[in-house]
């Protein structure tokens, strides 16, 4: 069966929460990964919006991250007070789901602008609950397209802490949560399971080249001593994710 | 108790005047749209606007020029892309420059939490590692007292005016809101004065029947403003959904100042208040937006006499 490069993105994150018991969920694609997740790997997983919503089950796709269908029929609906404070600072959130503009060889992400602060080319989003996220939960799962624009060497701004300038930085500055732990693209998976805690390259998806993932990556990228190529959906994932979370093909 | 009913407009007359600092929270349910058109159609200037996700209604007002001053944590138009007119207002100047007051989400809850307590500041474990700390130097990095170590502190917040919406309340302010609850209750209890917005007015027995379901206390609250659908295009849990297809028919309608301006002629200086905004909206719109019901089971709360 066919399938287009976000599917197989949304298909690897899904299959990297196997096991998990909560996971921070943002909108659009990672939303998808989660509710996809429970259906196969993590029949447990109970899924937690910035917007105040633990175990939410959204009766059709959500548009934003305070879709009324993520509070009826959730498990807790809670202040936000509550959800940054008892559940992610108190240490609940197993992983976490970021993205960004750019990210660095460390893990590190750009959500705020493109430029100096003060005079910004182009003013993004910024953090939002990302900077205590990126802090907070054990362990942090990027997923975003593999662009040369967004793997950068230097950026323009870190808005969310990875492993900062590697090694043991993070640990130094105290952060609770260990980092970044995968970076989910649509041509490849990415891992820091090194000293440096530096991004390296762990698998490559169906009839994609090393090279190819090469040329999108704005540094020298480190490659693992082995390296896997990732398993093509299978058709019951696709007709999950086609037939039940995204019937109108809004992130196909 | 008194009755503190107010129409929108004798609302925002009496309470929010130029140069003062704002709060129209709610994230993503409940923001009042129609206090924020009411606000730009008595021409206010140089406002503070206070808000977690400045979202289109602030776009809206900063392009209509009330503004000077933003504090935020996310500026975007969640699932469809940016807010067009602010960062216009941020990139080129247009209508005016827009200084920024910039936190995370939980630095924001920080700082409200802190305003409504007493708190002369508020720890929490962020920043460390971002350039935010650079960013707004009035984030800081102290020492925890007791174990030395770093900690992150925003200062407490105390907006002139918050405005809340909320689906009931009674004549006297007693307000019950439910859905997502955002920072309603701690940006409430941090103003120095609070209008607060609902679907429906109630008896004062239908709110004592279920006090958990009280946010906001009467006591803090100076005005009642009664106003159906005050909230779109967000929404009010039970009332009605959010209207998705003007947030993302809202990325074009925005594209350009000179359509944001021709919008708000229409749709904010071209009506009087909220009911000629519905009715202009028209009845079959709102319909599509009724949710079918879903109730909760009611919990007995006992009678002891």
């Amino acid at each position: 069966m066919s399938y287009s490069a976000s599917e197989m993105m949304i298909v690897a994150a899904a299959r990297a929460l196997a096991g998990a018991r909560t996971v921070f969920v943002g909108v659009g694609l990672p939303n998808i990964a989660c509710n996809l997740a429970r259906h196969t790997v993590a029949p447990d997983l109970e899924l937690i919006y910035e917007a105040g919503v633990y175990g939410g089950g959204p009766a059709r796709l959500p548009l934003s991250i305070g879709d009324p269908t993520l509070v009826t029929g959730a498990t807790a609906v809670v202040s936000q007070a509550d959800l940054f404070g008892l559940y992610l600072q108190g240490g609940l959130v197993e992983v976490a789901l970021l993205g960004g503009a750019q990210i660095d060889r460390f893990g590190n992400l750009n959500s705020t602008v493109i430029g100096p602060y003060d005079r910004p080319k182009v003013r993004l989003p910024g953090s939002g609950g990302a900077c205590e996220i990126a802090a907070n939960a054990q362990r942090t799962f990027m997923i975003m397209r593999l662009k040369r624009r967004a793997f950068v060497e230097r950026l323009d701004f870190t808005t969310s802490p990875g492993h900062l300038n590697g090694g043991d930085s993070r640990q130094r500055l105290g952060l609770q949560g260990s980092g970044p732990a995968l970076v989910i693209t649509d041509l490849a998976l990415f891992d820091f399971a090194n000293p440096e805690h530096e991004m390296q390259l762990i698998a490559t998806n169906p009839g994609i080249s090393i090279d190819t993932v090469r040329a999108e990556i704005g540094w020298p990228i480190r490659i693992a001593d082995v390296v896997q190529t990732t398993a093509a959906p299978s058709a019951e994932e696709l007709r999950f994710m086609r037939e039940e979370l995204d019937p109108e093909g809004m992130y196909r | 108790m008194t009755d503190k009913r107010r129409t929108m407009a004798e609302a925002i007359a009496e309470y929010v005047r130029d140069g003062m600092a704002i709060a129209i929270e709610g994230f993503t349910a409940c923001i009042c749209f129609a206090a924020g058109h009411e606000i730009i159609r008595q021409r206010r200037r140089d406002l503070t606007l206070i808000r977690m996700t400045p979202d289109l209604i602030y776009d809206q007002m900063i392009a209509a020029g009330v503004a000077s001053r933003m504090v935020f944590s996310y500026l975007g138009n969640p699932g469809v892309g940016s807010l067009n007119a602010i960062r216009r207002a941020i990139e080129h100047g247009i209508p005016a420059p827009l200084e920024l007051e910039e936190y995370s989400h939980y630095g924001m809850v920080g700082r409200y939490i802190a305003g409504a307590t007493n708190l002369p500041f508020y720890p929490l474990r962020s920043y460390t590692g971002s350039d935010m700390l650079q960013a707004n130097p009035r984030i800081k990095i102290i020492d925890d007292p007791y174990r030395g170590t770093p900690i992150a502190v925003v200062p407490p917040i105390n907006p002139d005016v918050a405005i809340i919406h909320a689906q009931r309340a009674d004549i006297h302010g007693n307000t019950q809101l439910w859905g997502l609850l955002g920072s309603q209750k701690e940006v409430a209890f941090a103003a120095r004065r609070r209008i607060v917005v609902v679907e429906e007015i109630v008896a004062e027995s239908v709110i004592r029947a279920d006090p958990n379901r009280t946010l906001i206390p009467g006591l803090i609250v100076d005005a009642v403003v009664h106003e159906p659908y005050g909230a779109h295009p967000s929404y009010a849990q039970g009332y009605y959904d959010r209207d998705n297809a003007f947030y993302l028919a809202w990325e074009d309608l925005s594209a350009e100042h000179d359509r944001v301006v021709a919008w708000l002629d229409e749709w904010v200086y071209g009506v009087a208040d909220r009911a000629a905004y519905l009715a202009k909206l028209g009845e079959a719109h709102l319909t599509q937006l009724r949710p079918t019901p879903a109730p909760a089971g009611a919990v007995d709360y006992g009678a002891y006499r």
